[in-house]
């Protein structure tokens, strides 16, 4: 116990002093940030949308205050395994439900921007991880693994959804990828910077949307629409992704940060 | 593209617009729900036929009851004068005045605004018009004349395009690229195209989007905080607002009623509106001739068992109009509804026939403001169904609902 307290109280101190850097890696939560887009014959996502209660006026004279709605999945975000059919039996799925522990994880990032930047639909393969775990070093177990693509880059141009008239275009994993990930390498979940954990094509792949299969059916979570993983080592960061605890809710809007040692 | 705005005196204070005086008799007003609608009625007596005019409670030759009829427009002019003078701060600022009598063909002898050209004896056409304060007033145009925008008084009682500001509010669906094209072609200094996420990356490109005095805004009603922002990227004077936006979506009450879908359709329809005339309505308020059209369904007037949600949220949205015209009466603006049944587009593949290209209703939302007229009806689902609704509404909603 003497331990952890002053573990605790070294963290603190860190903290405070600037040892270790809080890095965000949310982006802001508004009305144009832009929502995942389904194939018309589905349901669609609600964008977040804020109303003035008031604002030091008739209606409030001293105090500001706003109703905000949004969907679950909604600016940066978690999804618990229940999001997805291959989850909806895994236990304690629901974001209420998911233990607290599980909020703090240390990360691993696969930087894909290069190859993002050549190739929008860049799919992530098992060859691809084995090659990076060659060149870096094998991904630990229990972390959260993070693919940097620099998509959060695009934020605010319509080359963040990249609609085209054959669909949306950005890189994510495929199958044997999440596999490879789930199952070899114990991860937590998968982060992105893109809107969904999978591709923007990954309907079509053979197994499709495998991030959210494969993840989900494990137990293991998905962040989504990070910002500022360009900011964090290969290994060595620490994620604190608290979901809100939404009542059997599949997912959440949250604020993500990362812990860095500062160099 | 950059339009070359209207340049005024940076000192001057701002123009007050008056309208004028709105106190009328119940009769009147009777009268004024005719013009709004484009009709030329006047009460006739049933026991001895006579018409009558202006609008009375009883015929005045032989005390019968007076009923509302369709009438011959044309007229003879007796005589004309000039005002040059007037208490009225209204008509003070559009001195000199023309007036006049004329001998309608219906029978009686009516007071009118006349138009430049004409002159005693002359033939003439009555148009029943809606003033600036909203009530019906007779204006006298000469018989066969089209050209009638270099009148002045005649300006008075329409909304010119010509040169204007306009705010096409959803100009990605297939009725909002109509207006657009609509209002460009009859020579708008600018169409605004708002434009609602999410969009595709080829829509930088589209052809309509293109057109010289365009330019395209994010634009989504569903969000008080982009309405505001669009507001403040028009910046320059705007003169007309017409809202285009909707979301029509199949589902029933108690079954499959498609909550999120029946929610998004008030979002739109009837919060929309309602976000776009808050923001928008101070700025069509300053200008001379300000003008809010909203496209809306005829399944607002019954409700429509298919697509309830958005038959109800079709029906809030008519309510917040009635509301909105009576706000905007004493600024001048004019609002106006175009109701339409199932249109030829996207929203309607699974609808039969008759359909209403999304053309014809660009058409008619110049119609309306070039005629000043408060209520348009396109094709005939929707006359159809004003018809029936106005001749019984219990009986029309029942009919919609079997």
């Amino acid at each position: 116990m003497t331990d952890a307290r002053s573990l605790i109280a070294d963290l603190a101190t860190a903290i405070a002093g600037g040892g270790i850097e809080i890095v965000d890696l949310t982006n802001v939560l508004s009305p144009d940030f832009p929502v995942i887009v389904l194939p018309s014959e589905f349901g669609q996502c609600e964008p977040f949308r804020m109303e003035t209660v008031s604002r030091y006026d008739g209606n409030g004279p001293a105090w500001y205050w706003n109703n905000i709605s949004m969907n679950e999945h909604t600016g940066t975000h978690f999804d618990a395994p229940a999001h997805w059919i291959t989850g909806k039996d895994v236990p304690n799925g629901t974001v209420d439900a998911i233990s607290p522990q599980t909020f703090f994880g240390p990360a691993v990032v696969v930087d894909i921007s290069a190859e993002a930047a050549e190739d929008e639909d860049f799919i992530v393969t098992r060859s691809f991880l084995e090659a990076w775990e060659k060149a870096n070093g094998p991904i630990p177990p229990r972390h959260w693994v993070l693919l940097r693509s620099d998509w959060s880059k695009r934020v605010g141009t319509l080359s963040y959804l990249n609609l085209r008239d054959d669909g949306a275009h950005s890189p994510g994993p495929d199958a044997d990828a999440m596999r490879f990930l789930v199952h070899e390498r114990d991860c937590v979940g998968l982060g992105v910077e893109t809107v969904g954990t999978d591709a923007g094509q990954a309907s079509h792949f053979d197994e499709p949307l495998p991030a959210h299969s494969i993840l989900h059916g494990n137990g293991r979570f998905g962040l989504q629409c990070l910002t500022g993983l360009d900011r964090l080592p290969t290994f060595g960061a620490m994620i604190v992704a608290m979901p809100l605890k939404i009542k059997g809710g599949s997912g959440s809007p949250l604020r993500v940060t990362a812990m860095v040692p500062r160099a | 593209m950059t339009a070359s705005r209207e340049k005024r005196d940076p000192l001057a204070r701002k123009r007050l617009r008056h309208v004028p005086s709105g106190l009328r008799s119940r009769a009147m007003h009777a009268l004024s729900s005719r013009a709004a609608q484009g009709h030329f009625m006047l009460q006739a007596c049933a026991e001895c036929g006579t018409a009558t005019y202006p609008p009375r409670d009883a015929c005045p030759l032989c005390w019968g009851e007076l009923a509302w009829m369709d009438q011959p427009d044309g007229a003879r002019v007796l005589c004309e004068t000039t005002i040059r003078v007037s208490t009225d701060l209204y008509f003070q600022n559009h001195m000199p005045w023309r007036m006049g009598k004329v001998q309608l063909d219906a029978g009686p002898v009516a007071l009118v605004h006349l138009h430049g050209a004409l002159h005693s004896d002359d033939r003439a056409v009555v148009r029943m018009m809606i003033d600036r304060g909203g009530n019906a007033a007779l204006f006298a145009i000469p018989a066969g004349e089209t050209d009638l925008m270099g009148d002045p008084q005649w300006r008075e009682f329409i909304v010119p395009i010509q040169g204007r500001i306009a705010l096409v509010s959803d100009a990605r669906s297939a009725i909002g690229r109509a207006v657009v094209k609509e209002l460009q072609a009859q020579g708008a200094e600018l169409v605004v195209a708002g434009l609602p996420g999410p969009m595709l990356a080829s829509d930088a490109a589209d052809a309509v989007y293109a057109l010289d005095r365009i330019q395209t805004i994010a634009l989504d009603v569903t969000d008080a905080t982009s309405v505001s922002e669009a507001a403040s990227r028009i910046g320059g004077p705007l003169d007309i607002v017409v809202n285009t936006a909707r979301h029509v979506r199949p589902g029933g009450v108690s079954a499959n009623p498609g909550f999120v879908e029946q929610r998004r359709a008030f979002e739109v329809s009837a919060m929309g509106l309602s976000r776009l005339a808050s923001t928008f309505a101070p700025m069509l308020a300053g200008r001379p001739n300000g003008a809010f059209v909203d496209i809306l369904s005829s399944a607002a007037l019954g409700g429509d068992a298919s697509q309830a949600g958005f038959a109800a949220a079709e029906a809030a949205r008519h309510s917040l109009l009635q509301s909105l015209r009576h706000e905007m009466r004493s600024a001048g603006v004019r609002v106006m509804s175009v109701f339409t049944g199932a249109v030829d587009d996207a929203d309607h593949q699974a609808v039969p026939p008759p359909k209403v290209a999304p053309s014809r209703i660009a058409a008619s939302v110049a119609d309306a403001l070039l005629n000043g007229r408060e209520q348009t009806c396109v094709g005939d689902v929707a006359q159809d169904a004003m018809e029936r609704w106005l001749a019984d509404p219990a009986l029309f909603a029942r009919e919609k609902n079997l």
